[in-house]
Order: structure tokens, then sequence, then C-alpha cells
């Protein structure tokens, strides 16, 4: 007895010359949840969907509810990979916005913090881009140093990757003898290992070969793609929020941006690496200015505002107005002024902002993030486009894309 | 000559007459708005213009404002002229039954997820876009979860004990 | 100073010559033979040589880059081979926020996953939805898959991490072998709607 099989197979699929790849959410290569359906011709990248939205947690209606200081502990989980800086750029938006002035100190403690989490985060990225062409050795060599970071950041705050670092006004602590212990040993031993670090990629004949011309975007397309960061200097065009709207002193530091020509994924690699030689150099710099405050100067680590930096407990406990300004905080009772602010800083992806408005009251009326991440990954079909498949995960790892930032 | 707010306003009333309005100042970052029927062609002015130059399109969002009839949803533009290191911020409003704003995402090609997103969040529909589907949100969603009307938590959920979080 | 409450009296590990012996399972000792249960035998060998398929959706994910770098190496415990293919992976460790639009992604790489898997939540926002608690977030992967081990922190740190894959282990070591065919685990996976 013969039984029928009909099969209905879509539109056009067998007439077409194309293969339909689905380059998932769940890969090794894609660093966090994103997916592209690709037509593929053999090992050519025709064109591709993309899908996002994996793992958006709603930070934007989130942050309707919180008060400001609790707004936070989810910018650090933007950038995961450098959440200071998200935390940093979120107490600056707030200080411009509540017009609270910092002092010198407190300036050059943040660029440290900073500075060290823009390292930590290129790190991540040109390492998994040497992981995606094939060479694990350098990952493992500079997580090492990661750790490193990480253990400064945990002298400094407790926590290791999201941070939830600094307050409005400052710090929550001052940095004790063992943060600037464990700051001058990376300073000492973390140039070596970048060195090497170089040394395995940089010439480096099979690097070379796979990034140079590959993932590659013109400096106007750049632009108009919202490119900004890494990616848009590796493409030409010299933007840096830090020399063009300074912020938190960087004003008073001596650093070159380093820019690239073609913009395919070996220049993103060389400008990561070149700022990461600049990031040391700053910090060394802020090191220095921050040793030189000295005696009572040297206590200082955050700005008198009270309606927004609790107090001390030992004040909370004795005196008045600190438990009146501790209650005041801890429930909610500060209005916040009326009006809108965007801000920005440079994060480890590029321009970082945050776009606040509040109507008067206890939380923002609305705030959102304007996410470096999630406006150049729309150039991704274009940069892969007549490229290989192994070309394009190189492309998608080398952009950095953090899928935290993005889906937000 | 250096460009600064105040050029920008003058040469945008010249252009543009009485149609820009509400022009103000915050945290150095001037502020205008106009109908929404012309936004196509403020931005263009502004970047067609060779004193004003603003060719980079740094962030487009909207917020729901649910107390203004008539003007419920207001799409705000950031954009920034990197040679004159200014920045400029335009808003225009549509109403919450009629929500369509022309899309300018043939101009800022980083203008494109922006307006899924806004779409997503908040429903306006972009008119002309050659893609408004949801981005980051489930595709069989029904609603606009920005807007206020709608919670932030999951109102499906059962396991949640309203007890324990003063609810009662 | 607050006196000290926990872990006053460590015990020490009893190592010489740099080997510590591990606990043998139950059974018989002889002269080059020892009789014990098969399921101790399996589960010994299945605990030591696990295959981790990291699903790292968000922040735990570079914590658990951290965890399998040098520092913290969780090769030490035998999963030095992390696939991400689920057909040749025995445990499924979350990492990560799941969102709804994720989910049906998450059922679909336990359901290809053979027999015998486990399942490891990392991070608060993996094991019941953590600070999200918004329309978007899968309030704890226990809402489509079971789950054998849960590991709280936000993220959690390396070390944590790590106590709970020692936990899998003893889950794996102990395991009977009939399990996977007992009435008691498929209704589990019933109830999951997984068959």
């Amino acid at each position: 007895m013969e039984t029928q099989h009909n099969i209905t197979l879509p539109e056009g699929s067998i007439e077409k010359q194309t293969t339909t790849l689905n380059f998932g959410p769940t890969h090794p290569a894609t660093h966090g949840v994103f997916q592209n359906i690709m037509e593929v011709d053999g090992e050519r990248v025709v064109s591709t969907v993309q899908t996002v939205g994996y793992i958006h947690r709603a930070f934007e209606k989130l942050a309707e509810r919180r008060p400001l200081y609790q707004i936070t502990p989810i910018t650090d989980r933007l950038n995961y990979c450098s959440s200071p800086i998200n935390n940093m750029g979120w107490h600056l938006t707030c200080e411009k916005f509540l017009k609270v002035e910092t002092p010198k100190r407190v300036d050059y403690l943040r660029v440290i913090i900073m500075e060290l989490a823009r390292i930590s985060d290129h790190l991540i990225c040109n390492s998994i881009v040497g992981v995606d062409t094939g060479a694990y050795t350098g990952f493992l060599y500079v997580m090492q140093y990661r750790e490193l970071i990480y253990e400064i950041y945990e002298e400094v705050c407790g926590s290791r990757l999201t941070t939830n670092i600094g307050r409005i006004g400052g710090f929550e602590r001052n940095f004790t003898n063992t943060a600037f212990t464990k700051l001058e040993k990376f300073l000492n031993e973390y140039p070596k290992v970048l060195r090497e670090f170089e040394g395995l990629f940089t010439r480096n004949r099979i690097f070379m070969e796979r990034t140079q011309g590959t993932g590659g975007i013109s400096a106007a397309r750049a632009m108009n793609y919202g490119f900004t960061g890494p990616n848009l200097r590796a493409a030409g065009v010299d933007y840096d929020v830090r020399v063009q709207q300074p912020y938190s002193s960087y004003q008073d530091f001596d650093f070159t941006v380093p820019v690239g020509t073609t913009g395919d994924n070996y220049d993103r690699y060389l400008v990561r690496n070149a700022e990461m030689w600049e990031s040391i150099s700053i910090i060394r710099q802020a090191y220095e200015k921050v040793q030189a405050f000295k005696g009572t100067d040297a206590d200082v680590f955050h700005a008198d505002v009270p309606e927004y930096y609790l107090p001390k407990k030992e004040d909370v406990y004795t005196k008045m107005e600190a438990l009146i300004w501790h209650f005041k905080i801890v429930m909610g009772e500060i209005d916040l002024p009326k009006g809108q602010i965007y801000n920005a800083v440079e994060g480890g992806n590029g321009e970082l902002g945050f776009y606040l408005i509040s109507d008067g009251g206890r939380t923002p009326f609305r705030l959102h993030f304007r996410r470096p991440s999630f406006i150049y990954y729309q150039a991704y079909p274009e940069l892969i486009q007549g490229g290989m498949i192994s070309d394009a995960v190189v492309t998608m790892s080398s952009l950095n894309l953090i899928a935290g930032e993005l889906d937000a | 000559m250096a460009l600064s707010n105040e050029t920008i306003q003058s040469q945008l009333e010249a252009k543009f007459a009485d149609q820009v309005h509400t022009f103000s100042t915050e945290s150095g970052i001037l502020s205008f708005e106009s109908p929404k029927e012309i936004n196509l062609k403020v931005l263009q002015f502004l970047y067609d213009e060779p004193s004003l130059g603003f060719t980079f399109l740094t962030d487009l969002c909207a917020v729901n404002y649910p107390d203004n009839i008539g003007a419920e949803l207001v799409v705000v533009y950031h954009l920034h002229n990197f040679t004159e290191n200014i920045r400029l911020r335009y808003s225009v409003a549509t109403s919450i039954a009629q929500p369509d704003v022309f899309t300018a995402s043939k101009l800022f090609e980083s203008a494109n997820w922006m307006e899924r997103e806004t779409y997503d969040f908040f429903g306006v529909n972009f008119v002309g876009h050659d893609n408004l589907k949801r981005i980051l949100n489930v595709d069989e969603m029904d609603y606009f979860p920005l807007r206020k009307e709608f919670p932030l938590e999951d109102q499906t959920r059962i396991d949640k004990d309203d007890e324990m979080f003063g609810r009662g | 100073m607050r006196p000290v409450r926990f872990n006053i009296h460590p015990k020490e590990a009893e190592i010489a010559d740099a080997i510590s012996m591990g606990a043998a399972p139950d059974g018989v000792p002889g002269d080059g033979f020892f009789a014990t249960q098969l399921s101790s035998v399996v589960g010994l060998a299945r605990k030591n040589s696990l295959w981790p398929l990291p699903f790292a959706t968000s922040c735990c994910g570079i914590e658990f880059m951290a965890t399998m770098a040098s520092h913290y190496d969780l090769a030490r415990f035998g999963s030095e081979r992390v696939g991400f293919s689920p057909r040749q992976c025995d445990l499924l460790m979350v990492m990560g926020t799941i969102a709804k639009k994720m989910a049906p992604v998450l059922r679909q790489v336990y359901i290809q996953m053979a027999e015998p898997r486990w399942v490891i939540a990392v991070g608060a926002c993996a094991s019941s939805g953590g600070i999200f608690d918004t329309y978007s977030v899968l309030q704890g992967i226990d809402q489509v898959i079971p789950v054998d081990v849960y590991v709280p922190g936000c993220p959690p740190r390396p070390e944590a991490i790590i106590d709970g894959f020692m936990k899998i282990q003893d889950l794996v070591g102990q395991e009977s072998i009939r399990r996977r065919n007992s009435e008691k685990y498929k209704t589990l996976l019933n109830s999951y709607g997984i068959q």
C-alpha cells in the first residue's frame, strides 16, 4: 500500500541558490545573545536578518520606579565588562542635573577607576577577537590581569563585576592603602603583559590576514550609522567625549586619541590596543595627582551634598541633621528639581548617554540610555556583506557588542 | 564664525518663522519644538546647511506625557555637530490617537533601529520606515509597555506572594 | 570588633606529599579488586568528567569566563571541554538573565540534550528573575525547565560557581542508575511539558 507524503516547502526554496543559515542566539561565537539569519552562497554571506532583544530587561521602565541612587545598580548591568564607567557616567549626569561640584581629588580617583574599567573592557574585546581567530592563549594570559583589576574594585567597593561604585558626589569610602598598593602592582606588572599580548597578535601573519580588509566601513558611513567610540575612531573620525566635552577633570590629563584609517577589524584591534596604553598613562598621571594631596586634603572623597549623599553612620546615630537627612534619603522624601538633561561619557564602546527628564517627583519621569552597541550593531549586515562566514564571526567580536547594553 | 546656541536659534527662526518654538537652554543644550509635519524639513535643514552641519544623530527616543491631551507622545531627537562641538535637542509632539511621525531613517541610518525601539515601547508609527516591527520585546506583545498606563511587572504571574510585597 | 561566629574550627586537609586521597564509595575492598555498586562507579566516573554547556547570556557569563580562566580554573573539576552543542553535553549551565523571548530557545536546548542531563542555574536572574521583576524577564528558569542546583549571587563569585558545580558533582555521584526511568522523574518532566 502506498502512502502519499506531501511536504510543503516554502516558496522558492528549491530554486534559490543560497542557503539559509541560522547563526543563532546560542552560539559560542556570538558574545551575548544575537541571532542572525544569514543567506549564504557557499561561504559568502549574501544578506542577513538580525534579531535582538533576547535579553531585554526593561531598564528604562525600571528606572521610572527608582530614586536616583537606586538606578546605579541597573546602570552596572548595561556594559557589564566596564561597569564602573556606567556608574560614573550616571553619577556625573545626576551631578550635572543637580548642580553638584565634586572636589578635584574625587575627579582624579574617578578617572583612575574609569580608565581601569576601560582597560578591562578592551582586554576582553581584544582577547576574544584572538579566541575567535583560534588563539586561546592570549585570553588566558590577560584574564589574570583582569583579576587584578577586579581586586582593585573589590578594595574600593566590595564587588568584582557589577560594582555599583561611587555615590552622587563622590565615593562611599576613601581608597585604602591596600587599594593603592594593588594599583601600583598593576601599573608595574601590566605593561609587560600587554607587550607580550601585543607580540602574540599585532604582527602575527595569520591574525593580520584574518582581520585586515574584513568588516571595514568608511568614515562617512560610520557617522551616518551613529558609530562612536573605538569603532568610529578606527574608521578615521577622532571623536572622543573625553576630549570634546571633558568631564571629571579629563582636561587636566595629557593623552592622545588613537585613530585608524580603514575601519576594518585590524584597525579596531589596533585602536583598542593603543587606547589601553593611553589608559595606563592616564592612570599613572592620575595616581601622581592623587598622591599630591596631603594631610586633610587626602581625606576628601566626596562632595558636600547632604540631600543625596548618605551621611556617615556615626553621625546618623549621634547628630540630628544627619539623622534627618538619612531618613529623607532612604524613605525617598527628596524631590528632584524639574528639568531635563542629556549627558554623555566615553564608555568602552563609545558615547554612553543618559537622557533624564524629571517632573519634580522623587523618581525620574523618563530615563533613556543612549547605548552605543545598540546603535552600531545596525551596521553589521553592511559590514559582513560579501565576506565569509568566518569573517562575520570575527567582525562581530571585534565590534565589542555587549548584549546587556544592546538590549537594555 | 563659531556656532552658538543663539545663531542656531536665529537661523532656525529665519527659515521656519514661527513653526519652531519653545526655545530653551538646559545644561548648555538648546532645545526647541516644532509640529510633527515638518520634522524632516527641519532635520534636513540642520543637516545640509553648511553653517549648521548637524550630521550626527546621537539619540532618538520618545516620552509619554499622559496629561497633555493631544500631544501625549513626544519624539525627541538629539543631534550633534562634531566640528563645532554643539549638541541640539529637537522634539516633535504627536497625539496618542494618531501617532504618525515621518521617519528619519532615510537621512540617518542610525535612526532605523532607534525608531523601531520607539515604536516597540510607545507605539509611535514612523511613516515610511521599511521594517517597523518590534525589536526588543516579543513579537506577540500587543501593548506598548513604556506608556505610563502600563505597569512594570508582569501581571500574569501567579506565584508572587502579595503579603510579602506589602500589597496584602 | 564583632566576634567571629563562623569557620572558627577549620578542618585541616589531610595532604601528605601534596596528594590527598578522596573518599572511596562504600564497597568491599580486596587484593587487587574493589566491589561496589554499579551506580557508585558510574557516578564517580561521570562526576569527574562533566561536560558543561555554558548558556551565558549576560553578566554572570563574564564571571563564568573568569571561572574558566586560569585563576579559578574550572577545568580542575573535570570540565575541561566545554561544548556548545547540547547533543554532546551533560550539564546545562544557565548564566544570566533569561528574557521571555529567550525562554523557548532555552527549552529547545534542554530538549535537545540527551539523558543524563543536569541543569545549574547560576545567578539571581536565572534562579528567580533577580532584580528584574519586569514584564519581559522570565522569573526564574524553573518556569520552563527543571533545575538541579541554584547558585545565588549577582553575579556569584567564581568560588560560588565552583561550589555550585561541586554540589552538582555530589548529585551526579549519588544518582541512582534507575532514576531517569522512574515514575517520579517522568512526572517531573511531564509537569514541564517535556516528554
